[in-house]
């Protein structure tokens, strides 16, 4: 089951083309397996491998590198409290204290539900609105006391599911490049001129 | 003034939008919306012309590069060998310094305006195909770029023999996974290939003339490729009339911290000064609380500190590194009388050394160290002698004098930016430059941690309020 899906596989095709060479889909399609099973599994990087003719272990090298990309399961909801320095101007410190407090486990730990995983993060690109927090990469602006444990009550109480997907579900729009519209992916050594409009006159 | 509830932090001013203009539209990232805007009109205008006169154009307006280093786009579109075909295009939208927020703004706001400049570009500088890497965090932003591209697609803005024309070329959107140093631009472009994002060796590697597929590439920021449509829309002469001759246009800054009013302003560039911005009632309307204000970051955490002496500075690269720090890539953090100096240092120190890739050892074995000496001198717990040991570390990174500020306090005279590094990228440096800065200006802050044996919590950085 940790394989992609058949349908998954289509989309993976998909994506794999639109690069001159296949293994820059990569982690791209790393995403697509995380939002499939939740994490990455060791089967699901065999299977990638496969799909862009490399190792599992160049696709664990790979996968390894980058923070977003989990090993084993996480909360249905991980939670990334911003640390950095903006934030923790603004009081991040306290606001992990609190959020410890109110989930009962410490950061990097996830609670005995299964529902939340709470994380340090480092900056999230939104430091004039600190404190900040993501859920599943979706932002919380200023967030107080307060704010946090309204937000920990909705996502149990399951009113925010529409706008916060599970762990694993990043974009919720894919690129779809319409077959009759692609310049399409070409190797770099199969291109021997350069491109038709250099020829000193104007496009249109 | 005003601020828009659906674009968070973003402060609107009377004056020049060169790349916010449609950020007080609720509806500004739609393909509806950017066309009843002038969208695409540049596009239109560009594809008129021979693709060397709109390289001639960008060149003409010196659009500097807004990721962090400054350099004119132009001319680096210029650096591609002849005849070596093909180029690419990579867009840098991995924002994640510490303290900057603009091009997230820019993607998630008006993804079509960014869209529009990758065309401009690819166009001029003969670049056959684009991929534009967002950070992986970002899912608003991947969604909304997504949808623009669907749209420009459909509508035949991008893709094959765009407007009917000869011009033909894909934008591929590409997310990442997290991890800071792929913001740099070979780490980008590893990154890219599907391998760990560990920066290349430059020389030889600079990627104009050897990037991605060993190809040559153009990596530009979001920020610079938004500039685009509005420069070919209003020519060279109505951009260059904003700001100065080196510094021309506009430049999209984030100030946070402890300011009245925090937010991302596009400020005229040149001209205005960190003044205006933190105490100007058009910008921030000074300092929290009435508070004083103690020290500031001026270009984003790898970024040497300023304090008040330094306020009337512009934002103009050739004053600001010989005053000893840089602009980087416009995030501005503020810290007020209140602030635990070496506290704060320690979230910029963490961060770089959490971030570190592990390639270059002053950078993965010398972060580390800061960090873990640091954090004994902030617990209370240090010595004289640890104080001594950052210095020796941080040499170790950066070799010679390292850049900072005046003081007229403390009898200082500035060294200028840059500094020396022995590693490949600035984010072993980053993780030297808070504590530098900071042992440099406020040094009786850790020397009293160090004799007093306090013990004061890590987290304790600043009142909230």
């Amino acid at each position: 089951m940790s394989r992609l899906t058949d349908a998954n596989v289509v989309i993976a095709k998909e994506i794999i083309g639109r690069y001159p060479r296949p293994k820059s889909a990569l982690v791209p399609l790393l995403h697509l397996s995380q939002e499939q099973n939740g994490y990455i599994t060791r089967e699901a990087m065999v299977h990638l491998g496969e799909l862009v003719g490399v190792t599992s272990a160049e696709v664990y090298g790979t996968a390894t590198f980058y923070e977003m990309f989990r090993f084993e399961p996480v909360g249905k909801y991980l939670i990334n409290m911003c640390g950095t320095m903006s934030c923790a101007l603004m009081g991040a410190g306290e606001l992990m204290h609190h959020a410890e407090h109110k989930l009962g486990v410490k950061a990097g730990g996830t609670t005995a539900d299964g529902m939340f995983t709470l994380a340090h993060a480092e900056c999230q690109a939104a430091c004039t609105e600190a404190p900040t927090l993501q859920v599943n990469y979706r932002y919380r602006f200023h967030v107080t006391p307060t704010d946090f444990d309204n937000l920990v009550d909705d996502l149990r109480a399951g009113k925010l599911a529409d706008e916060i997907p599970a762990h694993g579900v990043l974009a919720k729009v894919r690129q779809r490049i319409p077959a009759d519209k692609s310049v399409g992916a070409v190797a770099p050594e199969d291109v021997t001129e350069g491109p038709a409009w250099l020829d000193g006159k104007p496009a249109l | 003034m005003s601020s828009y509830p659906h674009a968070p932090g973003f402060v609107a001013g009377d004056r020049p939008k060169v790349v916010t203009s449609r950020f007080e539209y609720t509806d500004s990232f739609t393909i509806e919306r950017y066309l009843a805007t002038d969208g695409y009109a540049a596009l239109r205008k560009a594809l008129s012309k021979p693709a060397a006169d709109i390289h001639e154009e960008v060149k003409g307006a010196t659009v500097l590069g807004r990721g962090g280093a400054g350099f004119p786009a132009g001319t680096k579109w210029g650096l591609t060998p002849q005849q070596v075909w093909p180029r690419y295009l990579v867009v840098n939208g991995d924002e994640s310094e510490p303290g900057t927020y603009k091009d997230r703004l820019l993607m998630e706001r008006d993804p079509h305006q960014l869209i529009e400049g990758c065309l401009i570009a690819c166009y001029a500088a003969g670049l056959s195909q684009c991929f534009l890497y967002i950070r992986g965090e970002m899912a608003l932003a991947q969604e909304r770029v997504a949808t623009a591209l669907n749209e420009a697609y459909a509508a035949g803005y991008v893709g094959k023999n765009i407007l009917g024309s000869k011009f033909s070329v894909d934008i591929v959107l590409h997310w990442g996974a997290g991890a800071y140093v792929v913001g740099e631009e070979t780490a980008l472009i590893e990154s890219l290939e599907g391998n760990r994002g560990m920066p290349r060796l430059k020389p030889p590697f600079f990627p104009a003339a050897n990037g991605l597929y060993g190809q040559p590439t153009i990596v530009n920021n979001v920020e610079t490729l938004a500039n685009l449509p509005w420069l070919i829309n209003n020519g060279v002469e109505a951009y260059t009339a904003i700001g100065t001759k080196t510094s021309p246009g506009t430049r999209m800054v984030a100030v946070s911290g402890h300011v009245k009013r925090p937010g991302v302003y596009e400020i005229i560039n040149g001209t205005t000064t960190f003044r205006d911005l933190l105490y100007g009632e058009e910008f921030c309307g000074g300092i929290r609380n009435g508070n004083k204000l103690k020290a500031f970051v001026p270009g984003g955490g790898s970024a040497p500190w300023f304090t008040p002496d330094q306020l009337d500075l512009p934002f103009e690269a050739s004053q600001v590194g010989p005053a000893g720090s840089m602009l980087g890539s416009g995030a501005i953090m503020v810290m007020d009388e209140t602030t635990d100096i070496p506290a704060a240092a320690l979230t910029l120190t963490h961060f770089y050394a959490h971030e570190s890739c592990g390639k270059c050892t002053p950078c993965r074995e010398g972060g580390t160290w800061l960090e873990r000496i640091l954090t004994r001198v902030v617990n209370g717990t240090g010595t004289d002698a640890d104080l001594q040991q950052l210095i020796e570390v941080g040499t170790s990174i950066c070799p010679g004098d390292f850049p900072h500020a005046s003081n007229e306090a403390l009898g200082l005279s500035a060294v200028p930016f840059p500094y020396k590094m022995t590693t490949i990228c600035f984010v072993g440096p980053s993780a030297y430059a808070p504590i530098h800065s900071a042992l440099t200006l406020f040094r009786s802050e850790f020397e009293a941690r160090v004799t007093k044996r306090i013990t004061i919590p890590v987290t304790a950085v600043g009142a909230a309020s």
